[in-house]
């Protein structure tokens, strides 16, 4: 382990809302990585909760086979409120 | 097809991620800017760092120190949007370290006094603005979203420069002397910044079909210069160009020509500090090498001692 590994930081930035991916780093060890994520990433109180993860731990889709892959959320527009026509009498719905 | 695919993306405003397909020769492009410009932030904190103890106040100490950090956040952002094409922050370092890569050849010039921080905040740091604020609608994914966040750290750091420019102006004779002086100094270099004329600018026409880059360097300059002359003559101070002149015509200034065989002697290597610039980098790079290798022996010895703990 000659280089530090490089980890992916997730911020949350207010209480109730989702980490949310913001960049990357190098550090020894997970502990440095959140502090060097404190110092690069929420220099101006941009978050209250920090995540890092090894990025070779990370698995991801491959965007070669998305058509492929995301296909069967291509035709199911039954699944969208829109799909359904309703009478305007009907409120609240 | 692929090929294909990628120009309708391009076309059609949409970003490129790493992962996508893309030419070799826009990987190249890429690399080549982003880690120019992730050098220029590690090599543009030296010019700066030879004031932190000299600043006149406690106030102004601090401020400096925070610019400085700032830039050096912006060249791990750039560091980290340019891995993700496939190169490694070793290589991208060697690479600066051998004098092999460049970067901006604004940091070659000395800071002498402390209205050098003043100028360099209001110029150079607005016209690296200037040039950043359209890179974060650049095609690539990474390089826009790192430009997102240094523009909006930016902003302080050319206000900053400025309120010492215009403290120094309404300051005594001597201060406000300083403070031309600097002005003097600083000037041309910053309008070379913006890189060659488009006549002469090699990778322009591409870098702008790509939308890797948004607009030409004339077009970023002339940018600058309207922007900035109003500035200089809210301070008092006077611009060092004769030619400089509002053209109703054009509704631009006019300015006079840059000494381009000066910025050309100074990216070759023969500015006044690039020996100086390469040096301390260098170094400091060498002497943390101990600070890097205890922090790798140390968390070995952590992995070795405990489990890893779930949260
Ligand atoms: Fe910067
Ligand atoms: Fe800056």
């Amino acid at each position: 382990m000659k280089d530090w590994p490089l980890y992916e930081v997730f911020i949350r930035s207010r209480s109730g809302l989702n980490h949310k991916h913001v960049g990357s780093l190098h550090a020894a060890d997970p502990q440095m990585a959140i502090e060097h994520a404190r110092d690069v990433y929420t220099r101006r109180m941009e978050g209250v909760s920090i995540w890092v993860v090894e990025s070779s731990r990370l698995h991801a889709s491959d965007p070669t086979e998305n058509d492929a892959f995301f296909e069967p959320s291509q035709d199911k527009i039954y699944r969208h409120p829109t799909f359904y026509d309703l009478p305007d009498e009907v409120k609240h719905m | 097809m692929p090929a294909q695919l990628f120009e309708e993306r391009i076309e059609g405003e949409e970003k490129i991620e790493p992962r996508d397909w893309m030419p070799e020769e826009y990987r190249r492009t890429l690399i080549r800017q982003i880690s120019q410009h992730a050098h220029s932030e590690i090599v543009g904190m030296l010019p700066e760092g030879n004031w932190v103890t000299r600043a006149p106040s406690l106030k102004r100490k601090a401020i400096l120190l925070a610019k400085i950090q700032d830039e050096a956040g912006h060249g791990l952002y750039l560091y980290a949007a340019c891995e993700t094409l496939g190169v490694s922050r070793e290589d991208l370092l060697s690479e600066l370290h051998s004098g092999k890569a460049k970067y901006s050849s604004i940091f070659n010039y000395p800071a002498l006094s402390w209205a050098d921080m003043g100028a360099i905040g209001w110029l150079v740091d607005g016209a690296a603005i200037m040039n950043q604020i359209p890179l974060c609608r650049t095609s690539y994914g990474p390089y826009a979203r790192a430009m997102v966040r240094i523009c909006k750290e930016e902003s302080f750091h050319q206000r900053q420069g400025y309120e010492i420019m215009l403290t120094l102006s309404r300051g005594t004779e001597v201060q406000k002397q300083m403070a031309q002086d600097a002005l003097n100094r600083w000037w041309w270099p910053s309008l070379m910044m913006f890189g060659p004329g488009d006549a002469d600018s090699v990778h322009s026409l591409q870098n702008l079909r790509w939308k890797i880059k948004r607009f030409s360097n004339d077009e970023l300059r002339q940018r600058f210069v309207d922007m900035t002359v109003p500035q200089a003559e809210l301070l008092g101070l006077n611009i060092p160009d004769p030619l400089l002149r509002w053209n109703p015509d054009r509704n631009h200034y006019d300015f006079g020509p840059i000494d381009w065989d000066e910025f050309w002697n100074v990216v070759r290597g023969n500015g006044p500090c690039n020996r100086e610039r390469l040096h301390d980098r260098v170094n400091a790079h060498e002497e943390g090498a101990w600070v890097r290798d205890a922090a790798i022996a140390h968390a070995i010895k952590q992995r070795n001692r405990q489990a890893p703990v779930a949260s």
